[in-house]
């Protein structure tokens, strides 16, 4: 990555392939720029609906007793937002950061299969049409909790299952031809010179990412069809009356399911991988070390999925197993961790946003992990399952980590993507709006969930009223503060101070060569790396 | 400026409001009332601890950096960006805390997953949405329901100290002996846990879990359904009381006693017909307690969930159907069956209710011999 050089007329000639106008632009689009633009918006968009989700939740639960909905809706509400956040919000975030910045940072004029790539966004929308409008049907949508435990997602669920499974389906259609079009990319696409182990960190998790779901969306697409199987034609997967196990479910779900957290967390890897030598003007310490521990934790990954399980009932063997599984995997999560703060260390730090947001990232995220150690912690975790805890828990791992990290990426990028630079002090408020209000709302659910407050009720016990209240006021300004941010995009794509070529003073990278905004098409003529 | 500081005070008042609040709100995980749960809890603090050290530790360092090694105090950065013995020593000091962090939990599993040699034995069996708890050596049996009334739910009703978390009949337990729970479900996976044992286990349809307690001071202690089990999985708490032996003794015959004089009474009732206001007033308390949770005091249901009985064929016309799936359930759908939940008189009491209230106005009286009769094949 250290000398690149490009031929400024490359791009010049290919000015008359500029796109097509209007909403056709738009729908039949094969550019890697436009469809990351459209995944980033889509991303935006759910993550406001699955917001106004949470919303209702903590709006119900300001106060003790039932005030504002019903617990068959609170359910169905609690259900909703985890799957729109997970599969609407963050994932297809990370994709749209993968569609806009794999090609320019590896030096590929776009992605290598752009109508898969077309066909993986445009199926998105249809998949959450048919999850949110069956929000509306007689029985309303799913309530069994994005985990859809068998058998209360099976025999004893509404007609809205079989919505719920088909947009399961095309959900994981999307992500898997997403992760193939990012492999088959990275494998072919790369600049003359340009070896794995030259290869940008976001392009490396990704890739990782990439091969974790094409290797359990399928699981996942198998889970849902078993459930529908045993819904509607009699079959007994998880049925114990008919020689099936419920607990199977759980197996198959959460083999699919801890992967799936990686998904979401090792691009943030990347991104906070970019941005904090970009800030500290000094290169990533130990970017080999990142490379292994970022495999590790990938494989790691698939030998821990029964820490979701201890009180199921597990042979004490088996506890003791998944409990030393993923103990190890703190490891190399922590190396990650000693290798940013080295990368700071002896820096020369300035503090723009999205430097703001990887910090806040690393010490929040970090919190989130010691949680998670905490929980590996079998005796303890019968105590932490299935309370606040755990929702505080993957809410500092996916809330203060995917999805700062996403913020952080968005004001990093901005300027390459509109060529100007956003408004930095809207942007100081809106991450000390976030910041503040997000622990408001997530760390006093530590103690809550320590207190014995159990999850997805709707109603609780007078001892935990003070702190609900106060975790209900931290939701609403968090809620609220986001908006900061979509007029701080929109001023942005607006207009604004004139980004330059490498926008950031420490910046490196194939990206920070090519004009801001970036052209239609960019490296047309590959760049050589030497 | 007076503005100013009128906010500043407010704002200090109301988190001082808060605190003073919150000083009866417990912030962290009980040390309970069992060896087990006091080594639960010294193992959480002592990982607590570890974390909190490391924290301190990694945190300080980066604002160290972030304090001192920022561009405007112009120093210009180092350019370093390896170290193999670094990454060896911070690959190494993690494993040898983890091992450490491992031991005493391994310890502590182990005994927790010890169900041999009890002195007691309890069936645990969830359902939507109550606990039902049957003693092994005894003939001792009975449900246990939530008892905080529906208004105080609503808001209608102040609410009472153990809102959500009181029961009307709490399982009863002796201090001092081995008590072993057999874990199991008759519909949806539910979850036993009372803190206070650090016990908490899944009830599974189908599969019988295990799990123990030995608790050594008498007491009543309150826990939760901890797994999401539908619509009122917040309204099943867990009550128990634990009692010394003598006092357990002695409650224990007197249920054995009560029970068995209930089920001769239920025999010497076959021959002997209730009235209607009778059975109509029975049939009330019973559907309320046990019915309206899905179909709604109203008896309209949930459309597309849980069917009305209002208006119903099977409530209005089909006598035989309607008692049976009171008695047997109905496969494949949320509806239970109630015959070894409800007594005969109660499932007659609530057959009647069901077809004559909400305007059904059958006129259909049924007894507890007509139910007798549908229950012999």
């Amino acid at each position: 990555m250290s000398t690149v050089t490009t031929d400024p007329h490359a791009h010049a000639e290919h000015e008359h392939h500029g796109p097509a106008k209007g909403l056709k632009r738009w729908l039949y689009t094969t550019n890697h720029k436009d469809i990351g633009t459209l995944y980033l918006l889509f991303a935006l968009t759910m993550f406001f609906i699955g917001g106004a989700m949470a919303m209702v939740i903590r709006a119900e639960l300001f106060q003790p007793g039932l005030q504002i909905v019903e617990p068959d809706f609170f359910n169905q509400m609690t259900t909703v937002h985890g799957l729109i956040m997970v599969f609407g919000a963050v994932m297809p975030a990370f994709t749209g950061l993968a569609n806009w910045l794999v090609p320019m940072m590896i030096g590929a004029p776009d992605m290598a299969l752009p109508r898969m790539n077309n066909w993986s966004f445009w199926i998105l929308p249809f998949a959450f049409s048919i999850l949110l409008a069956s929000l509306f049907m007689e029985g309303g949508g799913p309530g069994f909790g994005w985990t859809f435990y068998a058998p209360l997602s099976t025999t004893y669920s509404s007609d809205s299952t079989a919505l719920f499974v088909f947009s399961v389906h095309i959900m994981g259609i999307s992500s898997i031809m997403g992760a193939i079009n990012v492999i088959v990319t990275i494998m072919n696409l790369r600049a003359p010179g340009m070896t794995y182990m030259k290869m940008p960190l976001f392009v490396w998790t990704w890739f990782i990412t990439a091969y974790l779901l094409i290797a359990v969306m399928p699981v996942l697409a198998g889970a849902v069809t078993m459930v529908l199987t045993d819904k509607y034609f009699g079959t007994s997967f998880f049925d114990a009356a008919g020689g099936g196990d419920p607990v199977l479910f759980q197996h198959i779900f959460w083999f699919f399911g801890h992967p799936e957290v990686y998904i979401m967390i090792l691009p943030a890897f990347g991104i906070v991988s970019s941005i904090v030598p970009t800030f500290a003007r000094k290169p990533l310490f130990g970017y080999a070390s990142m490379v292994y521990a970022t495999s590790s934790i990938a494989l790691l990954s698939f030998l821990v999925w029964a820490h979701h399980m201890f009180t199921t009932g597990m042979p004490v063997f088996a506890e003791l197993f998944f409990m030393y599984c993923t103990m190890l995997i703190a490891v190399p999560t922590g190396v990650k961790v000693f290798n940013w703060v080295a990368t700071m260390w002896r820096g020369a730090m300035t503090f723009e946003v999205p430097m703001m947001f990887a910090l806040a990232f690393i010490v929040l995220f970090t919190i989130g992990g010691f949680s998670g150690l905490m929980l590996a912690i079998t005796p303890a975790d019968f105590q932490y399952h299935d309370t606040y805890f755990v929702v505080a828990h993957f809410h500092y791992v996916l809330v203060t980590g995917a999805i700062f990290s996403i913020m952080a990426a968005a004001y990093y990028w901005l300027p390459k993507w509109t060529g100007h630079m956003y408004d930095e002090t809207l942007g100081q408020w809106h991450f000390w709006c976030s910041l503040i209000s997000v622990n408001v709302l997530f760390f006093p659910m530590h103690f809550v969930g320590l207190a014995g407050m159990p999850r997805r009720i709707p109603d609780y016990a007078l001892q935990f009223a003070d702190f609900n209240a106060l975790i209900s006021i931290g939701g609403f300004a968090f809620g609220l503060s986001q908006l900061l941010f979509v007029w701080l995009v929109v001023k942005c794509i607006k207009g604004g101070e004139k980004a330059t070529d490498q926008v950031w003073e420490g910046a490196e990278g194939l990206e920070w060569t090519i004009p801001s905004p970036a052209p239609y098409h960019s490296f047309t003529t590959p760049p050589e790396i030497k | 400026m007076a503005k100013t500081s009128y906010l500043c005070w407010s704002l200090l008042t109301f988190l001082l409001a808060f605190s003073t609040q919150s000083a009866e709100m417990p912030l962290n995980m009980t040390q309970g009332v069992t060896e087990i749960s006091q080594q639960v809890y010294d193992l959480h603090m002592k990982i607590f601890y570890i974390c909190c050290a490391i924290g301190i530790a990694v945190f300080g360092v980066m604002f160290w950096s972030i304090i001192h090694h920022r561009k405007s105090k112009g120093v210009a950065p180092a350019q370093f960006h390896e170290s193999t013995k670094v990454e060896l020593l911070w690959t190494a000091l993690p494993v040898v805390i983890l091992i450490l962090m491992a031991i005493p939990a391994t310890q502590t599993l182990i005994a927790m997953e010890d169900t041999s040699e009890a002195d007691v034995t309890v069936l645990v069996t969830g359902s939507q949405w109550k606990w039902h708890y049957k003693y092994m050596d005894h003939k001792v049996e009975y449900y246990s329901l939530l008892a905080t009334p529906r208004k105080q739910i609503e808001n209608k009703l102040k609410k009472g100290e153990n809102y959500l978390l009181e029961v009307d009949r709490p399982l009863v337990i002796p201090t001092g002996k081995k008590v072993r729970f057999l874990v199991t479900s008759d519909d949806v996976i539910h979850s036993w846990w009372v803190p206070a044992f650090a016990v908490k286990k899944d009830a599974n349809p189908g599969f019988i879990n295990e799990a123990w307690t030995k608790v050594d001071h008498p007491g009543i202690y309150r826990g939760q359904c901890a797994e999401l089990c539908g619509k009122d999985h917040g309204f099943m708490p867990v009550v128990v009381i634990a009692k010394d032996q003598a006092d357990f003794d002695l409650w224990i015959a007197q249920e054995a006693a009560t029970q068995a004089a209930a089920k001769a009474e239920e025999l010497k009732l076959l021959s002997m017909n209730m009235s209607k206001e009778e059975l109509m007033a029975l049939g009330e308390k019973t559907y309320m307690g046990y019915c309206a949770a899905c179909h709604q005091p109203t008896g309209m249901g949930i459309p597309g969930v849980f069917p009305a009985l209002k208006g119903s064929k099977m409530a209005l016309e089909d006598l035989p159907a309607h008692i049976d799936i009171v008695l047997n359930g109905k496969t494949g759908t949320a509806m239970q069956a109630f015959a070894k939940q409800l007594t005969l008189s109660e499932i007659a009491a609530v057959v009647t209710y069901e077809r004559n209230a909400w305007d059904n106005n059958t006129g259909d009286v049924v007894q507890a011999a007509d139910i007798a009769k549908a229950q012999k094949p």
